[in-house]
């Protein structure tokens, strides 16, 4: 079904290209009506009255349990993702990069934070990553359309347009955008940053901001994302990835059938991240 | 009438070449920056933006600034204000350089900067600013030097540049909206989502860019033999005082509306700038700016009340004190506390500070310094004009 839609869309792209006119608004009626048909409101994530989803929207479901459970396991997830997309080491926290990384409850999110937490939560290290929003403010932020939203909803960095400005981080409520301070393809007493390179990945110049692209690279052949792919290995289930738009993807089934939450829900950024608590 | 920039005596070369001595320095450390990329300051992964765009957020305010004496001249016909008008459009002029400059200093690909007008994103804040910014800077120059060219030969200005003129009136306000818009529009930075920021930062606009003319109108009136006039001066004692009290009247709100509520999002920033706030994943007290925005409060008030008994008084020397007292606590307010604070403590909820490095400070008193040199040689231009014209009007 979701396949059909993505020619269908194809198609209708290619006809506005061609400046058919009149084919095109009767294309645009059937998309609506082909977005309607797809319309969960359940599985969408909870708000009020959303309007209802079209096209692709990718996100990941995160079972921090089964992470809690496997100690480690997050850390591999990191470092799977922070090896192939060259995220440099810097020997100071103040120039530090990461795409995913682990924080505590209280800090992934701090409006359900509360202090009488049980043990097991306040012992929790939770996944951190670009929530990939559906509303994202970093990309009304940006004056050059560096960052933007793809036709899948993930939120992409153009490493060669961006100017450095730095208003998608002031702008992020996650804290989930990096810079480069200085450069990641430099060395220090000897030590590179980037400890192995990978030439199938670019590295960044100085004075871009980066962060996790949902490995769009990846999915685009049908792939799930390095992160994915890695949790899966050991412990299945402890993400999902998919299409939060199709009712019959498998994260759409884990959505309708676990409570799940978001990271700050009440800034009406819509993250295509959800964590199973 | 350029040229007479070219004759000084030995304090205004001095002064000069000091100036560029520093910007000298500046470009220096400019180019250290350069080679080695942002990492060159004290910004962080969670203070993203430093003294560079807080230099800049107060800067457009000194510059919206200048509307304050522009205003009653053109708009209210008022006289008094005669020799001070052409100052503040030229004030506004340096202060827009200013902005501009620290702007570029804090991309990180200023090679890039264009991108900005290559691919105009009307989504973006910062894509306004550019355009009120520019067209602030044109406005300022456009009407500044054909009303002074205009003087310079002994005539009234032409009609055509009244528009401009008006235009530049509400142009002034739009820069500084704009400038807060930056910052009020972005969910999840709870200090700086405040539908009073920008009538904050127009009432501390409006306070610190007449101060800093008042304090280089008393300089002039001791080096250069150039008095503004006395009853501009009480003018201008009544628009800084009352800006400023509307200022601090716009912070107790603030405060009130953060306590009162007591949402912690809407407290922590105010707790961390004027009493320190505790990391609580590492339990550390974070309060490297409580010193300096206690003292900006106390500088402020104190400022505001000498400000008026200098004008009961009729002392310069006190009216110097009070107003470099208000521009250094409204300098704090915006220049530091504002944009430092907006980062604490991060999405997060971690508290990072902020310290910047040499080669950032030393960028920083280069731009300014650039300002001041651009400041000076448009002041000594308004002088030697104003001066050869009103003797022409003694002498027939």
């Amino acid at each position: 079904m979701d396949n059909t839609r993505r020619k269908f869309l194809k198609l209708a792209g290619l006809t506005a290209v061609a400046g058919v006119t009149v084919p095109m608004l009767g294309s645009k009626a059937l998309a609506a009506d082909h977005g309607g048909g797809h319309a969960a409101p359940a599985e969408h994530g909870g708000g009020h009255q959303e309007e209802a989803p079209t096209g692709v929207r990718q996100g990941l479901v995160i079972d921090t349990g089964k992470f809690h459970d496997n100690p480690g396991l997050a850390e591999k997830c990191q470092k799977v993702c922070h090896d192939y997309h060259n995220v440099p080491k810097f020997p100071t926290s103040k120039d530090e990069i990461k795409w995913i990384w682990t924080d505590k409850f209280p800090n992934v999110f701090p409006d359900h934070s509360h202090y009488k937490k049980d043990d097991r939560m306040s012992s929790m290290n939770i996944l951190a990553l670009c929530n990939h929003c559906d509303n994202p403010p970093c990309v009304r932020a940006c004056p050059t359309k560096a960052t933007f939203k793809n036709k899948d909803g993930v939120v992409m960095m153009d490493f060669h347009r961006c100017i450095g400005c730095r208003f998608c981080m002031a702008a992020c409520p996650y804290g989930a955008r990096s810079f480069n301070w200085r450069s990641p393809r430099g060395s220090e007493d000897g030590h590179p940053f980037i400890e192995n390179y990978n030439p199938k990945f670019p590295t960044r110049m100085r004075g871009v901001v980066e962060k996790c692209s949902l490995c769009s690279w990846r999915t685009k052949q049908g792939k799930d994302p390095l992160c994915v792919e890695e949790a899966n290995k050991e412990v299945e289930g402890a993400m999902v990835f998919g299409d939060l738009n199709d009712p019959n993807s498998e994260i759409s089934k884990v959505l309708r059938n676990r409570f799940t939450i978001q990271r700050k829900p009440s800034l009406g950024t819509k993250p295509s991240i959800f964590y199973i608590i | 009438m350029v040229d007479k920039i070219l004759k000084g005596n030995g304090l205004y070369w001095g002064w000069l070449t000091l100036l560029l001595m520093i910007m000298g320095a500046g470009a220096v450390a400019y180019l250290v920056q350069f080679n080695y990329g942002l990492g060159a300051t004290g910004m962080s992964r969670d203070v993203t933006w430093g003294i560079y765009i807080s230099q800049f957020t107060f800067l457009v305010g000194v510059a919206a600034g200048g509307l304050m004496l522009v205003l009653p001249y053109y708009l209210h016909d008022y006289k008094s204000f005669g020799r001070i008008t052409l100052l503040g459009e030229f004030m506004a002029i340096a202060a827009v350089a200013m902005c501009l400059m620290f702007i570029i200093a804090d991309l990180g690909q200023p090679m890039r900067a264009m991108n900005v007008i290559l691919h105009p994103s009307p989504n973006s804040m910062l894509f306004y600013d550019m355009i009120v910014l520019n067209g602030y800077l044109f406005l300022n120059v456009l009407c500044g030097f054909v009303v002074l060219s205009s003087e310079y030969r002994g005539i009234k200005y032409p009609n055509w540049v009244k528009p401009f003129i008006y235009l530049s009136i509400p142009w002034a306000v739009s820069i500084h909206t704009v400038t807060a818009f930056l910052y009020c529009g972005l969910p999840g930075r709870h200090f700086w989502l405040t539908a009073v920021l920008a009538p904050r930062f127009l009432a501390s606009a409006f306070a610190a860019g007449p101060a800093l003319l008042m304090v280089i109108a008393l300089i002039m009136k001791r080096t250069a033999n150039f008095d503004v006039g006395q009853t501009a001066k009480d003018k201008l004692v009544t628009i800084i005082g009352y800006a400023a009290i509307i200022n601090f009247f716009l912070l107790g709100c603030e405060v009130f509306v953060g306590y009162y509520s007591n949402i912690p999002g809407h407290m922590h920033t105010l707790d961390y700038l004027f009493f320190g706030l505790v990391d609580h994943s590492t339990g550390v007290m974070h309060n490297n700016l409580v010193p300096f925005m206690r003292a900006s409060v106390a500088m402020g008030i104190v400022g505001i009340g000498m400000l008026f008994l200098a004008r009961k008084q009729k002392s310069d020397a006190m009216l110097a004190t009070s107003c470099i007292l208000i521009f250094v606590a409204f300098w704090i307010d915006k220049g530091l506390g504002l944009v430092l604070g907006g980062f604490v403590p991060s999405p997060m909820e971690h508290v990072v500070e902020y310290v910047p490095t040499v080669v950032e400070l030393t960028v920083t008193a280069g731009v300014w310094s650039t300002g001041f040199f651009i400041l000076t040689l448009l002041y000594k231009l308004v002088v030697a004009v104003k001066r050869d014209s009103e003797a022409t009007l003694k002498i027939s």
